[in-house]
């Protein structure tokens, strides 16, 4: 099953014991700070799990697949994530033991 | 790389609380933790992780390859491996592009 916002909040309210609306804010404003941190361009570092950063990437050459037509991808600033260690360690050894991931 | 600043976990359970008067500080601390608890379980099972309008993380497959131990220069080989990847969504993607 894939975890979405839905299922967050719902852990909310089962192990913090937020009621449904506050479980549902608290995913929603969690997200929310990740991205307007990124957006003013600080890095998001959450120990355990991984770190969010920004790259600035240079306008290149492109084309358009549909036309053939060349044309410049413009410069940009992207989001990368880095998963910490521990957490590709886990997953490194989850799927040792258990063969292939379900579903990927 | 830009490096003007970080926010880290402590930081964002500051933000939160002070975003949740209403709630304890210490639920904006056991909120964050739980988050990142069930993020990193469902990736450890193996399974994906969808926000709408952040992201999504799933497992990408690294098939197994002849290495080289940079010491000794021998043949080794590597296992395949599941590492971990994050696709942004669009709006962050939008939010932290360069603005027009």
């Amino acid at each position: 099953m894939t975890l979405t916002k839905a299922e967050l909040a719902n852990l909310l309210f089962e192990k913090v014991g937020l009621n449904k609306r506050e479980a549902k804010e608290m995913v929603e404003t969690f997200f929310e700070e990740v991205r307007t941190a990124l957006e003013k361009g600080d890095s998001v570092k959450l120990s355990g799990f991984g770190n969010f950063q920004l790259r600035e990437k240079p306008q290149r050459p492109g084309r358009n697949p549909k036309t053939g037509e060349e044309m410049p991808i413009t410069a940009r600033r992207v989001v990368t994530f880095h998963a910490s260690q521990k957490l590709k360690a886990m997953v490194e050894e989850a799927a040792a033991h258990v063969g292939t991931p379900a579903q990927l | 790389m830009i490096e003007i600043g970080a926010m880290t976990k402590s930081e964002l359970i500051a933000r939160l609380a002070e975003r949740h008067p209403h709630l304890v500080a210490a639920d904006a601390e056991l909120a964050v933790k739980t988050i990142i608890d069930a993020m990193v379980n469902s990736l450890v099972e193996g399974e994906r992780i969808e926000i709408r309008g952040f992201g999504s993380f799933s497992l990408n497959f690294r098939p197994p390859r002849l290495g080289r131990n940079p010491k000794t220069g021998d043949k080794v080989q590597v296992a395949g491996k599941y590492v971990p990847h994050f696709k942004a969504g669009k709006e962050l993607r939008d939010r932290v592009d360069f603005k027009e």
